[in-house]
């Protein structure tokens, strides 16, 4: 009797708004014009690409992440992950390292080696990095309001191993901003953070130039309930503070630019992933040519790991998280990402056990050498829906990023708590949306099994691990020289009070075995600490 | 409406006790429980258990909920059933959600939280569940 309804076609509206028509053609992007918005891969506007021949000449860097425990533990499981061909590590910090404390503040308690390793001085990363040479790796740090420690530690490491600082290549996450709107792992208040972000490009600038002092963060804040659209425009706009800090500094936007590294998530629908993919890269080239005034084109390349993320993953029947992590890594290829991790299926539970690593890193290879995703770049490139879909992600993204900036900009939207409430928002509206069946979860509200058991095997956590942590920590604090310390950690305060760079004085520190804790406990006193703004 | 029952309005504490920074779950439930017309405080990051525990006396809180992702849910309800006897409070329903295993949840139980709502629990159950039993 309804059948006349049912045959009607359902609207189709993309997370960040979009209305999608079913069928596209040569009359909906006529007005593009291929040199000026599209452009040969490795050209600007880079909508196509940052290189001109992409996966051709490279494939990603495959980085999944990973760290548990002690120093050893994450030691071995780093130098398992590269013996089955992963490219670069991506090192997982338990929560005490990650706020600054260590393992035997009383605040740590029931954390450590939880959700990656714990380091509480430079003997730990000595140890993580053991028999590694740091100059064929890229390694990313996954380490925020306390990057810069983590920064020295790892430089304290190539001198170690007589490697020069102008060989190493890798990241530190280092985006407080976005701690902020997701994630959680604050400390200090928005302004000083922001400060030791500067002085890590002031350093890195000069001493450390393949090194990325930050990557700014989109995936997190779309974790944490933000669409497509918003992902990206919030994440430029961190970019943008960030970067005006540094120009602050009297640097040219060309001395550091080429060295900003992003973020950004996997999930959803495929067509509006890839277009904001290409939308970000042709309009995050605009934003750094047009308004900063670059002029090296490395300087206006959108540089990016891509991730299958969380967000899209369910509880309920995990293994279909593996095909969704290889529809992700998909994604990721048609989109042409530098880099590309997967959570593993059992991450809707807990970090990834060895098998479930070593299924997500067995997906990006088979996608890469089985499937043709290397052979020419840009494959989408030139479809009706596609290009006019990025077209349309671009226009939506400079609407939201206007936004923020009518409010005064990315510090004063996060301060006052409006990105933490539009943000929850959002996930709140999604949540309802999935639970009204709305948007289809399989496994959650469709084709849904009853009396399921979750019986997949997970990544134990050892509780020992925490004595056995203490137990070196005190070791340590006994045998290194404490006048020492307490004369870096001097000159380290003296330093944070004033304009200096703080950087040549966190090295001295970590070179004295001076604490995590300890080292953060300086910062703690000189810029005290952030005030989370609670508005829902 | 409640209020032309003569009845008072639920009081909820949602609290993230510990390191842990994964709030989306914690945000979703405070809006979801306060479109069920109940009065939520959320108390942030980084909470010890202690500061909860005075949070919901000073607030006078019905529910007391805990969101915990880390893995750390069985030592921190421990941490929090253990506070609240020495406190003498056994009136209050006390929550726990987030990223919790199947296996953990009569564990839990065992120590005296009254529901566990795990990834993927329902939000309109969540709001039954505290209707009924306050």
């Amino acid at each position: 009797m309804k059948k006349s309804k049912s045959e009607e076609l359902s609207e189709v509206v993309l997370e960040s708004g979009i209305k999608v028509k079913p069928v596209f053609g040569p009359e909906d992007i006529k007005g593009l014009v291929y040199e000026k918005e599209i452009g040969q891969p490795g050209e600007y506007p880079f909508t196509r690409g940052i290189h001109p021949l992409m996966y051709r000449k490279r494939p990603w860097t495959m980085r999944q992440y990973s760290g548990f425990g002690t120093a050893n533990e994450t030691n071995q499981r780093f130098k398992w992950l590269l013996k089955q061909g992963q490219t670069a590590l991506n090192v997982a910090f338990d929560l005490p390292t990650q706020l600054g404390l260590d393992s035997d503040d009383p605040f740590a308690e029931e954390e450590v080696g939880r959700v990656g390793m714990a380091i509480d001085t430079l003997k730990d990363l000595e140890e993580a990095f053991a028999d590694i040479s740091i100059d064929k790796i890229s390694t990313s740090l996954t380490i925020n309001p306390v990057a810069s420690v983590m920064l020295a530690m790892y430089l304290v490491v190539a001198e170690k191993q007589a490697i020069p600082w102008d060989q190493i290549r890798g990241t530190t996450q280092n985006d407080i901003l976005k701690e902020y709107i997701g994630r959680g792992t604050w400390i200090f208040p928005v302004e000083p953070s922001i400060r030791l972000i500067g002085d890590m490009v002031e350093f890195c600038s000069k001493n450390v130039p393949k090194f990325n002092p930050f990557s700014v963060c989109g995936y997190h804040i779309r974790e944490s309930g933000a669409t497509p659209v918003q992902e990206m425009a919030y994440a430029f706009e961190i970019a943008i503070t960030y970067i005006q800090e540094v120009l602050n500094r009297g640097l040219n936007i060309d001395d550091f630019a080429g060295r900003i590294a992003f973020n950004f998530d996997i999930y959803g629908n495929l067509w509006e992933q890839v277009a904001k993919f290409r939308a970000g890269r042709k309009l995050w080239a605009k934003i750094i040519k047009e308004r900063f005034g670059a002029k090296n084109p490395r300087s206006m390349i959108l540089r990016m790991i891509a991730g299958g993320g969380g967000g899209g993953l369910t509880i309920q029947q995990p293994e279909n998280n593996i095909v969704r992590g290889a529809y992700y890594a998909l994604i990721s290829a048609l989109s042409g990402t530098q880099t590309m991790a997967l959570c593993s299926y059992d991450e809707a539970y807990t970090i990834p056990s060895k098998k479930a690593a070593l299924i997500s890193l067995r997906t990006m290879q088979i996608l890469a050498d089985e499937m043709g995703l290397k052979d020419t770049v840009d494959p989408l490139g030139g479809s009706y829906y596609i290009e006019w879909l990025t077209d349309k992600m671009e226009e939506k993204i400079v609407e939201c990023m206007k936004e923020v900036e009518e409010m005064g900009g990315m510090i004063k939207a996060v301060e006052t708590g409006y990105i933490q409430k539009e943000v929850s928002r959002q996930a709140y509206m999604r949540e309802i949306k999935i639970q009204s069946g709305e948007i289809t979860k399989i496994g959650v509200n469709k084709y849904v099994m009853e009396e399921e058991k979750a019986d997949i095997e997970l990544h134990p956590f050892n509780p020992e691990v925490a004595e056995e942590q203490k137990k070196k920590l005190k070791e340590i604090k006994a045998l290194r020289n404490n006048s020492d310390v307490k004369e870096t950690l001097f000159g380290l305060k003296k330093a944070a009070q004033t304009n200096e760079n703080v950087m040549p004085f966190v090295l001295n520190a970590v070179k004295s075995y001076a604490t995590l804790g300890e080292i953060t406990k300086v910062f703690k006193e000189v810029f005290g600490k952030f005030k989370e703004p609670v508005r829902l | 409406m409640n209020k032309s029952l003569g009845k008072k309005r639920i009081r909820v504490v949602i609290a993230k006790p510990g390191l842990d920074g994964h709030d989306t779950g914690a945000k979703v439930v405070v809006h979801a429980l306060k479109d069920a017309g109940m009065e939520v405080i959320y108390t942030g990051l980084h909470r010890t258990i202690d500061e909860i525990v005075k949070t919901a006396l000073e607030e006078d809180v019905d529910v007391i909920g805990l969101s915990i992702y880390s893995g750390a849910h069985v030592p921190l309800s421990k941490k929090l059933m253990g506070r609240l006897k020495e406190e003498g409070i056994t009136d209050k329903l006390v929550l726990v959600g987030g990223n919790i295993p199947q296996r953990d949840i009569k564990t839990l139980k065992d120590l005296g939280i009254s529901c566990v709502f795990p990834v993927g629990a329902r939000l309109d159950e969540i709001v039954k569940f505290i209707k009924e039993r306050v």
